[in-house]
């Protein structure tokens, strides 16, 4: 018999799919202190998709008096049902109309506004720890002592064919 | 006939060509691996017959339903008035309410599609007592 707490459910569910579930906590059976929503994977279970319009098993399994009378009456003709009735009896097979299932939801603005709401934290620590974590530069990286490497990278004739020197006019001292 | 003209994916040059003709002539057919081909109508009778069981049951109905469903194709008004039919079998009258839905779910983009199988079925829909989605208004949030 397979039996699995309602929070670990959540991975099983299908692609555009919802489940008919009622909201439970997502804790471990081992809390015998916390009551668990159990449901038991080896029997049929309903669920709204698009792509299994015909699901293992009716949405309302459990019938008041006046459900059973309807669908008794469902026995017989169907042109004597009304549409209140009709629609009852859809709604005791089925959760959600199709275009229920197709509703969009907000979700992606809670998604993208989360993502931005990181990355804008994230920028703060980093502006944060680069004020007062990383040590001070190393000496190299100062103007003056960049300037007196460039001229002492000139005086060697670093690269004079193609490359670093070859762009430095030595009759002018300057840039070409 | 319906399959070919509203196929919802491009499946490239398809030929009917049976295996065995491919390779006596190589360069005009291309050719599956084995096996022939099913036409259109037989898969369509294939189905209709299979709808068409006397005694289907739910579970039948519902698998039949959920396999046709997930094929690359609307189903032919005659499947669907089998399957209306079997439902009717089964005193099931909120699952030909949902096949309905499916079938013009499954339309997609396609928006002549579901008008044009509900004028087909309407003989089969008035005959059983069964209403339409837009006539429950449940097509509507």
């Amino acid at each position: 018999m397979l039996r699995l707490t309602a929070g670990r459910v959540g991975s099983l569910v299908v692609s555009r799919a919802t489940v008919a579930w009622t909201t439970s906590s997502a804790r471990m059976a081992s809390h015998t202190h916390e009551v668990t929503e159990m449901v038991d994977m080896s029997q049929p279970m309903y669920l709204d998709s698009q792509e299994t319009p015909l699901p293992d098993k009716p949405y309302k399994d459990v019938l008041t008096a006046a459900d059973k009378s309807l669908k008794q009456k469902e026995k017989g003709p169907w042109s004597q049902l009304s549409k209140e009735e009709k629609i009852a009896l859809y709604r005791l097979s089925f959760c959600q109309t199709f275009a229920e299932m197709k509703q969009p939801s907000a979700e992606w603005k809670t998604v993208t506004g989360g993502i931005f709401i990181v990355l804008g934290i994230t920028g703060l620590v980093v502006l944060w720890q680069s004020a007062y974590v990383y040590p001070p530069p190393p000496r190299t990286f100062g103007e003056e002592w960049q300037a007196k490497q460039v001229q002492r990278m000139l005086d060697m004739r670093v690269n004079p064919i193609e490359g670093f020197s070859a762009n430095w006019d030595y009759e002018k001292g300057q840039w070409k | 006939m319906f399959r070919a003209v509203f196929r919802l994916s491009a499946t490239g040059a398809r030929s009917l060509a049976r295996s065995r003709a491919c390779y006596s002539a190589p360069l005009a057919s291309r050719c599956y691996s084995h096996g022939r081909v099913e036409t259109d109508e037989e898969f369509d009778s294939r189905w209709v017959t299979y709808f068409s069981k006397p005694d289907i049951d739910a579970w039948e109905l519902r698998k039949g339903m959920n396999t046709l469903i997930g094929y690359d194709l609307v189903p032919e008004a005659k499947i669907l008035d089998s399957a209306l039919r079997a439902c009717r079998r089964l005193n099931d009258m909120a699952s030909a309410v949902r096949i309905l839905e499916a079938v013009k779910d499954k339309a997609g983009p396609h928006k002549d599609i579901y008008p044009y199988l509900l004028q087909e079925l309407q003989p089969t829909l008035s005959e059983l007592g069964i209403s339409t989605p837009e006539e429950l208004g449940i097509d509507k949030l």
